[in-house]
């Protein structure tokens, strides 16, 4: 019998509308108990005095690119990377080789996280085959072998009739319909936001347009089919609206934001650098501040990192040559500290909800929550101490990030998964 | 990192012009054939064209020459390049053996940024994709002043393709260093607003008429069919709502001056009766370019 004393901890649990300091006892990867001056008796014991306890982040929103691109990741370390960034449960796309568009594909995934990975991992399948937007997969007996939603993430389905048949499809398995809204005709041979600045640079650009084209359109279909339908990382100041306006109409529509698209803006880019390429491109300082609204007021209610790992070799090409996409899993809470509570935007609970409570209502996992009997996923942080990132000490595969040498205020110190102290904060 | 000619977005107004006064030293006086200077002796300078072109590699390896550089210039078909090698690795190959200097135009805006990042010899710009095009803008700027005495004061069309225009874009970056009117015109599917204010003093029409009404200045572009990246004008009428024929320049200034960065298309952007006329400096923006390359070698190298 396993057993986890962690003791003093401020406890933020927005699913038991907790926040106080006090003890969680856990045994045999399950939490026993929460409550004060727990006893320690035969119990390791985690002193997380001065520390913030919640449940377990989740990461609803990343790419291991196994099978297929192990060069660039694997789900093993893709893994330890999350728990280096206080996950203890990510979603992983589909856009493997082969893409995960069967039950085979899912279970084999499946397989390789309960042998390699430190934290859980919940495929979300195709929803069409190959993610060609043609022919819907096998979305059925992909749910029977575990997913956990579908997306055809980085190839949006621009056919709108086949989209409809899969959120009619979706919402007959009760399975979330996760959308990358990128209108292809519109950004075709894009490379980054098109503004002023891609003008400057003379690099082409992304529209704004192309991403509110797909969103509106998807609204409506998602009234018309009553899926649950999801907007993957929003970064257009008017999809974050539009959202906000479906919901408030009663959709059963959710959004998540990426940390970069709400701390980043095109202007940041040094000029041609490709640690700042990645879809939906950085727009403009409004569509940043329109994402952080968006956090305010529930319009969004995850932070996702859109973890995209791509090897150096790829990413030190020309710009326009280069593969979109950025790694996020470790700088994640960081970034979000930074912008979103240290500057007054939202509270502590709320910014746990965003990682916690948040995905887990959106994809339905049985996860982000202590309360007694759940699976012991927890993440210790703390919202104070100094450190900087270093992209070289990273258990990721690749180096992409926009993010190397960024000083944070507060971050991830210990990341449990089922009672187990997966990672710990080492200066 | 290399100090070199990335781009005229980043020069001062004070570089500029004392590239441009240092260009007019090496005009040759009319009617006189060039004496070869040898201020650039036992320098290489290597001319890396990854994109086809005649008269800018030509230009840059006479200007070099005339310096008394050794100059060496390879061309991407047939090396390394086709056999799949990357430009990183490419340049840094070269950058091995020692140049003085790279000349290198390249199909991707930034190429040369992304390179200069990573390399220690000093690079200069002859065209990046839909960028830059910094040699170009200080010859044309050198043509306006051989002809106007000075760029204050002026007003400046430029008329074609502006949205992938790298020559645009660094005149655009020059003139407007010089307080220079410049009014844009193209269709508007190649004439973005943003353009509008990538820098001060710029307009945008649509009208090539309001766009050359009192020019000092009609710069044509050259309305490249190979970077059109979708259909966003109807070509087959192009040259009836944006060409320059003699009839415009009926209604422009007196003393306006023709341009064009070459190659021109006669028939397509410009008719042959413009292109040949007294208006048209063309032919003297090709002998300036050798005049500010030199310039620019120079500045580059001695360094």
């Amino acid at each position: 019998m396993s057993r986890l004393l962690v003791k003093n901890g401020r406890v933020i649990d927005p699913s038991l509308g907790l926040d106080r300091v006090c003890d969680i006892a856990i045994e045999d990867g399950k939490v026993k108990e929460i409550g004060n001056d727990l006893s320690a008796a035969g119990t390791g014991q985690f002193d997380a005095s001065g520390l913030i306890v919640s449940p377990g982040f989740i990461d609803m929103h990343v790419h291991l690119r196994e099978p297929g691109f192990e060069h660039a990741e694997t789900i093993e370390t893709g893994a330890r990377a999350a728990a280096a960034g206080g996950f203890t449960s990510v979603c992983c796309m589909p856009n493997t080789k082969p893409v995960n568009d069967s039950a085979t594909v899912t279970s084999y995934i499946r397989d390789r996280a309960q042998r390699f990975a430190v934290v859980n991992v919940f495929p979300i399948g195709a929803i069409t085959k190959n993610s060609e937007g043609e022919e819907l997969s096998a979305i059925g007996s992909m749910k029977e072998a575990g997913i956990v939603a579908i997306s055809d993430d980085g190839k949006p389905v621009m056919n709108a009739r086949v989209a409809r048949r899969a959120m009619e499809f979706a919402r007959s398995l009760d399975l979330p319909y996760i959308e990358h809204c990128e209108d292809l005709h519109l950004s075709a041979g894009g490379d980054m936001h098109e503004g002023i600045e891609s003008t400057r640079l003379g690099l082409r650009g992304i529209p704004r347009s192309s991403e509110d084209v797909m969103v509106a359109r998807d609204l409506i279909l998602s009234g018309l089919t009553g899926c649950r339908y999801h907007v993957a990382h929003l970064s257009s100041k008017y999809s974050v609206e539009m959202v906000g306006l479906a919901k408030s109409r009663g959709l059963k529509v959710t959004a998540e934001a990426t940390p970069h698209h709400f701390v980043l803006a095109d202007t940041d880019m040094p000029p041609y650098d490709s640690n700042f390429k990645m879809k939906p491109p950085l727009r403009e300082i409004s569509d940043v501040e329109a994402v952080l609204k968006g956090l305010q007021n529930g319009a969004i209610e995850a932070i996702a990192t859109d973890h995209a790992p791509h090897p150096g070799a790829e990413k030190m090409q020309e710009f326009e040559r280069c593969p979109f996409g950025i790694i996020g899993l470790e700088t994640a809470l960081g970034l979000a500290l930074e912008r979103l509570y240290h500057t007054g935007a939202i509270s502590l609970p709320k910014l746990v909800e965003l990682f916690t409570t948040g995905p887990n209502r959106i994809l339905s996992l049985g996860r982000g929550s202590l309360r007694v009997g759940a699976p012991a996923d927890v993440t210790i942080f703390s919202a104070a101490h100094e450190w900087a990132y270093d992209v070289n000490r990273s258990p990721s595969k690749s180096r992409n990030t926009p993010f190397n040498g960024r000083k944070f205020k507060g971050g991830p110190v210990a990341t449990i998964v089922a009672g187990n102290v997966v990672w710990r904060f080492n200066d | 990192m290399s100090v070199g000619l990335l781009d005229i977005e980043s020069l001062s107004r004070d570089d500029v012009e004392a590239i441009l006064a240092r260009s007019k030293n090496f005009q040759p006086a009319i009617g006189q054939s060039f004496q070869r200077l040898d201020s650039l002796r036992g320098r290489t300078v290597v001319n890396l064209f990854f994109e086809s072109s005649t008269r800018t590699r030509t230009s840059f390896e006479i200007a070099a020459k005339r310096l008394g550089a050794d100059v060496l210039s390879i061309t991407a078909a047939g090396s390394s390049v086709s056999k799949g090698e990357s430009l990183v690795d490419t340049l840094n190959t070269l950058a091995a053996m020692r140049p003085d200097a790279i000349v290198m135009r390249h199909s991707a805006s930034g190429a040369p940024h992304f390179l200069s990042r990573y390399l220690p010899v000093p690079i200069v710009n002859a065209g990046d994709g839909t960028h830059e095009h910094p040699t170009q803008a200080l010859l044309d700027a050198l043509t306006i002043i051989d002809r106007r005495g000075s760029l204050d004061g002026l007003r400046v069309a430029i008329i074609g393709d502006i949205a992938h225009s790298r020559v645009a874009r660094s005149n655009i970056f020059l003139l407007s260093k010089f307080g220079v009117r410049i009014v844009l015109c193209g269709p508007a599917s190649l004439l973005p607003p943003e353009i509008g204010r990538i820098a001060p003093g710029v307009e945008l029409a649509t009208d090539i008429f309001k766009a050359i009404d009192n020019a000092d200045v009609i710069m044509m572009l050259r309305v490249q069919l190979e970077r059109q990246y979708e259909a966003s004008f109807p070509a087959n009428e192009y040259f009836q709502f944006f060409g320059l024929r003699l009839e415009h320049l009926e209604r422009a200034k007196s003393d306006v001056i023709v341009m064009h960065p070459g190659p021109i298309n006669r028939g397509r952007e410009i008719s042959s009766e413009v292109a040949d006329s007294q208006r048209s400096a063309i032919l003297n923006q090709v002998e300036n370019g050798i005049a500010v390359r030199m310039a620019v070698l120079e500045r580059v190298l001695s360094r």
